[in-house]
């Protein structure tokens, strides 16, 4: 893991998390969809309300970053080590949208945080269990710098 | 009723991203290292490599449909409950899914990990 991938994993981390509170910020200006499940035109025309447009444009870079790691880590490692966004979520939540924190979700976030932390000081790829997949020579130089 | 629209937004969420998660991985192994290839034959390469993997079509149909479920699921619900609330059992299919089709080793390392990610967010959903 070099320093470049840990930032990659960062901007996972960030970038849905931003991306996701500029889409709730935009769908609670819009209001109610289920009037709007009737006519679906009004669904796919949340997309011209800026906080929506937004949105998605962090969305789009955290989609890059997701690719990328995924290209040199497992799934079980990536989804876990960018998890701290739920926790960002939360507070975003809090803090801008003046949503409650209770104590139990306190403690959610310190259970994700272990999570993180746990997943984080291992391996992020493992070799894999069937020959046939690899034969892949990536796969092969991936397996190797994991071991080193 | 907002509550049983939520969370049927929830299990359409999970069911959709588990589903593109493990195609989208899938596809960029095949692809391989990014970065690497990135510096041996530029940009261009990687993404016109990447777009021609079928897998990578699939999942991203699969994520289209799980984004739409989310902006569903975030009109009818808290952003603090339906994002932890998908998320939680979205790790924890992932990392079954993940075993069973992607051969991913997953140790005690990792199923703590997943199980104490997945927990916390279930705390964070209540």
């Amino acid at each position: 893991m070099t320093f470049r991938k840990y930032l990659v994993l960062a901007g996972i981390t960030v970038f849905s998390t931003a991306g996701d509170s500029l889409l709730a910020r935009g769908m609670k200006d819009l209001g109610n969809i289920t009037v709007s499940l009737h006519n679906l035109s009004g669904l796919l025309l949340s997309i011209l309300n800026p906080w929506v447009a937004a949105g998605i444009l962090l969305l789009l870079a955290f989609f890059a970053c997701y690719m990328s790691a995924l290209s040199w880590a497992d799934l079980t490692y990536v989804l876990p080590a960018t998890s701290l966004s739920y926790v960002l979520v939360a507070l975003i939540g809090h803090f801008r949208l003046h949503e409650e924190i209770s104590l139990t979700r306190w403690l959610g976030i310190a259970l994700i945080a272990a999570g993180v932390g746990f997943v984080a000081v291992g391996p992020s790829v493992t070799p894999s269990r069937s020959p046939g997949s690899s034969t892949n020579s990536a796969r092969d130089a991936l397996s190797r710098e994991a071991e080193s | 009723m907002r509550d049983l629209y939520a969370w049927a937004a929830i299990g359409l969420i999970i069911l959709a991203s588990t589903t593109g998660d493990v195609l989208l991985s899938h596809a960029m192994k095949r692809v391989g290292d990014v970065g690497e290839l990135w510096k041996r034959r530029g940009l261009l390469a990687v993404v016109s490599r990447v777009l021609t993997t079928p897998t990578f079509a699939l999942g991203l149909m699969a994520m289209a449909v799980a984004f739409y479920s989310l902006l569903f699921g975030l009109s009818w619900g808290n952003l603090s409950l339906v994002v932890p609330a998908s998320a939680s059992l979205t790790f924890v299919a992932n990392a079954v899914a993940a075993r069973i089709f992607l051969h991913e080793h997953v140790g005690r390392r990792r199923w703590i990990a997943a199980l104490l990610v997945a927990g916390g967010v279930v705390l964070m959903a209540i």
